[in-house]
């Protein structure tokens, strides 16, 4: 092998590093996407604005000189209240008009807040520093921090704990009934309202935590969640949407694929090859990797 | 002067761009989220055409090639973004149309010839307020006289039930895609008057956001509704404005109006103010 | 009595996934005929009319009608060879006119083309006004020619469903599929909707093959009824010969027999 293709691996293999960290940030979005659209249908196109509030909280947390740890727990506090309240207030009045009223609901919310974000908080872009101290690490030509250790290993912490909740736990199991079959859900009774409001909290706390992580690799900015919360939408889709591994799945998918591409190819194509393999993923199987085929019924 | 006029440069474009998106979204009931997207290849490619190749003739002439390319082109985007898109359904039509909306946008930005990122300079002056209202015009009338054929029958039918629809012999296919090139192309037009109007396009002329904004006219004014997309289209790029001189704290919150304004919408009257009727329409009254 | 064969269907089996929801049925339909296909919920009924209409392909047989394979036919052409349907969960094009309802069923038989309809010429407005004219004849047929301007949605129930009926006529069907005709009415609309059918077959000169599980009706205006039970085709016969057929009492009819 040449020198020059032995570079070139180690450049793959740190491109790949980095892509996993960024995709276990894809992942922890496109949880609260898949979660949500599981039991209401809904593509709440807010979630990403649920991440950059509780990012903000954080942010002032922080400024507050409150230690890390606080402003983590109230970042994800303040997202699942604020997505609390959206669906108490907007999602729940709209869902017997039908999906296609309830999806421009929810791209309405989503633009209220970033204006809303704009106005309150500033459009410059704010720096959180990283939830620990950051430790560099070098193997051959590649450097890991302990940072991107942490982001995976919290990332799959999360994934567990999901899991646990959903297969083990009465509320994880009233959720999967309500995302089978909402009224049969509540004729057995289930109180779907409490189930809805209890996902949406869950779903907008997970990305809380991931824009507190995310503070390392990038500011926080009213626009964030739009930036942000595309890619995990699209990671949510790629991998299935309702389905919670798929959401993972999708996430270091796009991840590695879009660190992958900028590295080695152009990095203004960055977000092209998202949506290129979302269109991909749509044509050839449209509801997902992990996805189950449905038809409608005659 | 120079104020007002741009602003009904605007609404006249904006009434083209609603039509066409009503076509797709209102009157077919296929969910579109990237209609910025065809906007933009319309503008652009228009553009490229009076920049580097106009023709050796009088401008006029120039400028009504310059909206033929930009028919053709959005209408080609249409139809290789139609052909593998519009047998996903709602939701998944949203987010595929989205995503290739995006992806239009990106390959702009990324094309040194039009000035990627930095934008697209020196686009002659061709076209005014003239030609933006006789395009919009057209675009009415062929809208109201599609709307009263068996082309415009079969496409509603689709909105409404697409196996009833399908069982009756509309062809959804060819329908669906019919109404999405054509709603592409429309577009394109509306492009190809706002670069010869503005004579400088950038990217971000063409984002996600606009395709909302588009979207929120045609929704405004009623889905399915012509006179719906025409008010939408005016009343929308209007309050804006308006409300910016009102001053202090409402103009500074005018941007969060749209958004408001949608969803207050979608709670109180889901169907627009016109619903799928015209005004002043007999036809279709509930007794 | 019986004319030409119509409608034909050689061992057809419909799958979804391991699920056989119709199995190696094999039936024909003549000119004018007036059958029935009856069997309990779940017994492939529906399916067997999707089948028919080419929403579902057969995952083996074949069906042929009028002379032609429909295999690889989709649902608008098979339209415009002439099967017409209803459906069991009516689905009319809600928020359009009752009229405009009628129009668009006549899309097959359009012959103008997209620039006519933009420029409005002649050939444009003759076919128009005739497709309207004929239309309106339609709905007088059903007694609903004043209501030809309303809405679709806002009918009620019992005229939503003689508006699918005279819709799913105005594509000019050679054979006509109901589903469920009877579903939701009471004896006085039944007895109404008994007359109707009658009444449209003689009058348009068509098949007709109904699903019902009102065996009065039924029994009253079926010549021929089929038996599906678990997707398979259990009897055939007129009805008396169903009402005397052990497996079908057996799997099926038991008591409801007793009350003809």
């Amino acid at each position: 092998m040449s020198q020059q293709t032995i570079f070139y691996l180690w450049d793959c293999l740190q491109y790949l590093i980095n892509g996993i960290t960024q995709g276990s940030l894809y992942a922890l979005v496109a949880l609260g996407y898949t979660m949500v659209y599981g039991i209401i249908r809904l593509v709440n196109f807010a979630h990403g604005e649920f991440l950059m509030i509780g990012a903000m909280c954080g942010f002032y947390a922080i400024r507050a000189n409150q230690p890390m740890g606080v402003a983590i727990i109230l970042a994800m506090l303040s997202s699942g209240i604020i997505a609390i309240i959206v669906e108490r207030v907007v999602y729940r009045p709209i869902r017997k008009s039908g999906r296609i009223p309830a999806l421009i609901t929810a791209i309405g919310t989503s633009l209220f807040f970033q204006y809303f974000g704009q106005l309150t908080f500033g459009a410059d872009p704010k720096t959180i520093p990283p939830f620990m101290v950051e430790k560099i690490y070098t193997f051959g030509e590649i450097t890991i921090s302990n940072l991107q250790i942490g982001i995976l290993l919290i990332t799959l912490f999360v994934l567990f704990f999901l899991w646990w909740l959903t297969h083990f736990t009465k509320m994880g199991k009233a959720m999967r009934a309500t995302s089978y079959n909402l009224p049969a859900a509540e004729l057995m009774g289930i109180n779907t309202n409490q189930i809805i409001s209890f996902t949406f909290f869950l779903g907008a706390a997970i990305a809380g935590l991931g824009g507190m992580l995310m503070g390392y690799t990038m500011s926080v900015e009213p626009l964030m969640g739009m930036n942000l919360g595309t890619k995990a939408f699209v990671s949510a889709v790629v991998g299935g949407i309702g389905i919670i591994p798929g959401a993972a799945l999708g996430g270091y998918i796009l991840g590695i694929a879009e660190n992958m591409v900028a590295g080695l190819y152009k990095s203004s194509y960055r977000d092209g090859v998202s949506f290129f393999i979302l269109i991909l993923i749509l044509l050839i199987k449209p509801s997902g990797l992990l996805g189950k085929n449905t038809k409608e019924k005659v | 002067m120079d104020y007002y006029l741009q602003i009904l440069l605007l609404v006249g474009i904006f009434i083209t761009l609603s039509l066409s998106l009503n076509l797709i979204n209102g009157f077919c009931g296929q969910f579109s989220l990237g209609h910025a997207g065809f906007w933009g290849v319309g503008a652009y490619s228009s553009a490229i055409f009076t920049v580097f190749h106009p023709l050796g003739l009088p401008a006029p002439i120039n400028m009504l090639v310059a909206l033929v390319i930009g028919f053709l082109s959005s209408a080609m985007c249409g139809i290789v973004i139609g052909v593998p898109c519009l047998r996903l359904r709602g939701d998944y039509l949203a987010i595929a149309t989205l995503g290739f909306g995006e992806i239009l946008r990106i390959i702009i930005m990324n094309t040194e010839l039009v000035g990627g990122p930095r934008g697209f300079i020196n686009i002659p002056h061709w076209a005014n307020i003239f030609w933006v209202y006789a395009i919009a015009t057209l675009v009415v009338l062929f809208m109201l006289r599609l709307k009263k054929s068996a082309y415009g029958r079969a496409i509603i039918a689709i909105r409404e039930d697409e196996i009833a629809a399908e069982n009756m012999g509309v062809n959804l296919f060819y329908y669906k895609l019919f109404s999405f090139t054509v709603g592409a192309g429309l577009a394109g037009i509306a492009g190809a008057l706002f670069a010869h109007t503005q004579q400088f396009l950038h990217p971000s002329n063409f984002t996600f956001t606009w395709s909302v904004v588009i979207l929120v006219m045609v929704i405004f004014g009623g889905m399915g509704s012509i006179s719906g997309s025409i008010i939408g289209a005016i009343f929308l790029t209007i309050i804006p404005e308006v409300l910016r001189f009102a001053g202090g704290t409402i103009a500074e919150w005018r941007m969060t109006i749209f958004p408001i304004l949608l969803i207050v919408l979608m709670l109180a009257r889901p169907e627009g103010v016109f619903g799928t009727r015209e005004f002043l329409e007999k036809n279709g009254k509930q007794i | 009595m019986s004319g030409k064969t119509l409608l034909k269907l050689d061992n057809v089996t419909v799958k979804f996934g391991g699920l056989t929801a119709v199995s190696d049925v094999c039936l024909e339909i003549q000119e004018r005929d007036l059958a029935a296909i009856i069997g309990p919920n779940g017994a492939g009924k529906t399916t067997l009319f999707n089948t028919i209409t080419g929403i579902y392909p057969p995952t083996l047989g074949k069906v042929t009608f009028n002379g032609f394979d429909l295999k690889n036919i989709k649902s608008s052409d098979i339209a415009e060879l002439g099967i017409a349907r209803t459906f069991q969960n009516i689905r009319l094009f809600k928020n359009s006119t009752v009229l405009d309802n009628i129009r668009l069923a006549k899309h097959t038989r359009i012959r103008y083309g997209f620039l006519s309809s933009i420029l409005r010429d002649k050939e444009f407005l003759e076919e128009e006004k005739r497709i309207k004219e004929d239309s309106l004849k339609l709905l007088k047929l059903f007694n609903m020619e004043d209501k030809s301007e309303m809405l679709a949605k806002n009918l009620p129930y019992g005229e939503q469903r003689k508006l699918e009926m005279a819709r799913a006529l105005a594509t000019e069907p050679k054979l006509l599929l109901l589903d469920e005709p009877a579903a939701g009415m009471n004896p006085t609309e039944t007895k109404e909707l008994t007359e109707l059918i009658h009444f449209i077959r003689d009058h348009f000169n068509i098949a007709i093959v109904l699903i019902e599980h009102d065996m009065r009706l039924v029994m009253e205006i079926a010549e021929k009824i089929f038996v599906l039970d678990y997707g398979n085709l259990i009897a055939k016969g007129s009805a008396k010969e169903i009402q005397n057929d052990k497996r079908v009492i057996e799997a099926y009819l038991g008591s409801e027999i007793e009350g003809i």
